[in-house]
């Protein structure tokens, strides 16, 4: 039987393999921490400047994000409702969709989900692929999202930067890095340090419960672990008389 | 308290049914790991249908507002997120607590005579709740609850002359849509009590028949006589205390795993909660790849694996429904002259292995692209899936078996 077992599970292997080699293209890895408040705040700071200008998080109040991260609605009031919202409304895009529809081609989409939706490495790699291409009707675009819409709206911070490419084996042109035509205002590191504070307020934003699930889910576990051990002995006790 | 309780007896037989079925139904003491699963299907029942209740308060079948609602009681329901993943995690741990209940009476032989009625009774309760599960699928109005949704009721299409009609009555409309959605939120809200009445359905003919165990012996054919009953059989102990404890100490396990996927693991991965469900649902953007929940994909690859004939591609539809219909024999099908697998030959111990392989690689089949190669696979996995079943009356009556003791070993 056991060795029925092992010839069938190494018949699995190469599958498992196979699953392996599917994966996107290869996507930066961020480091993601919501206990990281400094972070989050410059995060909710970036979004609420920049990308709330076209885009909405229908689903992200402002006076709940303040909760969350430590930020009073005074201060919210007086720094971040640009679109002239109440405190305790949901983030509205301040471009009108339509105006966007007609601009862009295309309406930007809502982003309170967009971290559960692509994964943060996907928007980190996204945020830092930008490149200079005259073609494209902005005068931009990306390596990850192929002819994408939206401009590079952070190109004063991350600077210019065009697209080198190489020649596979097969003769297909792939994407090699980027070279800095024109550097912006602020030093690579820097620009991927923001990059990091946006992507992990937009996982905050996705979840907001992440904030208190792992902490009550120690507590509940520290409890179940407890009343497994006494429902063991109960057991035990019981069963003592059963031969 | 004893006058109380005679008052109620004369009115209800409240005494008698707590004996008959609790403290002096004699279960077989040797239940092993395998006979937990029985029960936390059964807490898993009654979790999805007070979490489900409770949801149903916040929710809104409505096609433009299910998506906003379900996000309103992950975000502004107190506590609202907690009872979204108990039922959403509450969904998959239901299936795989379910699938090792119906592994373990593959094993032990438990659909033999005379249990057979038991084992149809719980592949009918199977059938409801995968219904159940689909439509609940739908409910979240997201990229993959609305193009899945599209795909399986898309299946009825293949019938031949009448297919288009049966959709459209299904759906209500053309596509999916506002109506489809309201009805299968009725029917999602409806059938879960249904499946309560088929669960006691299922424990009346399993305290009629008793239960089977790892040995495959019937206790109440062996010596009669224990500590509590002169006539009750040898190798039984009364269901309560003994396996009521027992049970607790299963539930705290289980709820440990339940717990941890809640609060760690919710998405499970993207098995339990798939990524492009978090995009509402749009009629006009189709997915590139559509996969539906877990659950569901060994049947899926079957469907997909059957390649179209004499211009119709109703033999998948055929296919993927005669898989379930297989299960339903498999009483009939099993010739053995002894239940458990711990007196069955190497025959059937190396056909049941496989039947595990071959569904588990199924399942993983029904979540990938369909590339050539895997549609190859998934034909010759389809084969074994069916030859494990068809070619069962023969090999399970040639294959070299083992003296069945007289009395149940060790417990």
């Amino acid at each position: 039987m056991k060795k029925l077992i092992t010839i069938l599970s190494l018949m699995v292997l190469p599958l498992t393999a196979m699953a392996a080699g599917h994966g996107d293209a290869a996507l930066d890895k961020v480091d993601i921490d919501l206990s990281d408040k400094a972070s989050l705040q410059n995060g909710a700071r970036i979004f609420v400047n920049y990308c709330v200008s076209c885009h909405s998080a229908a689903y992200m109040r402002y006076n709940r994000m303040g909760r969350d991260l430590g930020i009073p609605d005074k201060l919210i009031k007086e720094h971040m409702l640009f679109a002239g919202d109440k405190v305790g409304e949901p983030m509205k895009a301040v471009m009108p969709a339509e105006d966007a529809k007609k601009w862009f081609g295309t309406a930007p989409p809502d982003l309170s989900l967009e971290a559960r939706l692509r994964g943060p490495e996907w928007i980190y790699t996204y945020l830092r692929s930008f490149y200079r291409d005259p073609k494209a009707p902005s005068g931009w675009n990306n390596t990850l999202f192929e002819n994408v819409a939206m401009p590079h709206v952070l190109y004063e911070w991350q600077g210019t930067q065009e697209v080198e490419y190489k020649q596979d084996e097969h003769g297909n042109k792939i994407v090699e890095g980027f070279k800095m035509i024109k550097p912006g205002t602020m030093s690579a590191d820097e620009y991927d340090q923001n990059m990091r504070d946006l992507v992990n307020f937009m996982v905050y934003m996705g979840e907001p419960a992440k904030m208190t699930r792992y902490k009550i889910g120690a507590w509940v576990l520290a409890f179940l672990f407890v009343l497994f051990i006494i429902s063991y002995f109960l057991k035990k006790e019981y069963w003592k008389d059963v031969h | 308290m004893s006058k109380f309780m005679d008052w109620v007896d004369k009115r209800y037989p409240l005494t008698k049914v707590w004996q008959e079925h609790l403290a002096q139904y004699y279960a077989p003491k040797n239940f092993n790991f395998w006979y937990f699963f029985g029960s936390l299907a059964m807490l898993m029942l009654v979790n999805q249908i007070l979490t489900g209740v409770w949801l149903a308060m916040n929710y809104k079948p409505d096609a433009g507002m299910a998506f906003g609602s379900i996000e309103y009681i992950m975000r502004d329901v107190p506590g609202g997120w907690i009872l979204r993943y108990m039922h959403s995690v509450g969904a998959s741990m239901f299936f795989i607590v379910v699938y090792l209940h119906m592994f373990r009476g593959m094993m032990y032989g438990s659909y033999k005579a005379p249990r057979e009625l038991l084992w149809l009774i719980g592949m009918v309760i199977y059938l409801v709740m995968m219904a159940i599960a689909f439509m609940g699928y739908l409910l979240p109005w997201g990229q993959m609850s609305y193009w899945g949704a599209q795909v399986i009721v898309n299946l009825f299409s293949a019938i031949p002359y009448v297919g288009d009609t049966v959709s459209e009555w299904i759906r209500g409309d053309y596509v999916i849509s506002d109506a489809t959605l309201n009805r299968f939120f009725a029917f999602h809200f409806l059938l879960p009590f249904v499946l309560a009445a088929l669960v006691f359905i299922h424990i009346v003919a399993l305290h009629t028949v008793g239960s089977n165990n790892p040995d495959g012996i019937e206790i109440k054919k062996g010596p009669k006589g224990n500590r509590w009953d002169k006539n009750a059989p040898a190798d039984g102990i009364p269901f309560h205390p003994y396996y009521s404890v027992k049970d607790i100490m299963g539930v705290v396990g289980f709820l440990i795993i339940f717990a941890a996927f809640i609060f760690f693991w919710p998405e499970g991965g993207g098995y339990f909660l798939e990524k492009p469900n978090f995009e509402p649902a749009n009629p006009f953007k189709t997915p590139l790849h559509i996969a539906p929940v877990w659950y569901f994909t060994p049947y899926y690859a079957i469907l997909r694996a059957v390649p179209s004939f004499a211009g119709t591609q109703i033999w998948g539809v055929i296919a993927m429904f005669g898989a379930i219909v297989m299960l339903f024999l498999l009483p009939w099908l099993d010739r053995s002259p002894v239940k458990s697998i711990r007196y069955k030959g190497p025959i059937f111990k190396a056909a049941l292995a496989i039947f595990v392989v071959d569904f588990l690689l199924l399942g993983w089949l029904g979540t990938q692209p369909a590339t050539p190669v895997l549609t190859q696979m998934a034909r010759v996995a389809t084969i074994i899936y069916f030859a494990f079943f068809l070619l069962m009356p023969i090999y399970s009556k040639i294959d070299k078996t083992k003296p069945v003791p007289d009395r149940v070993t060790g417990h």
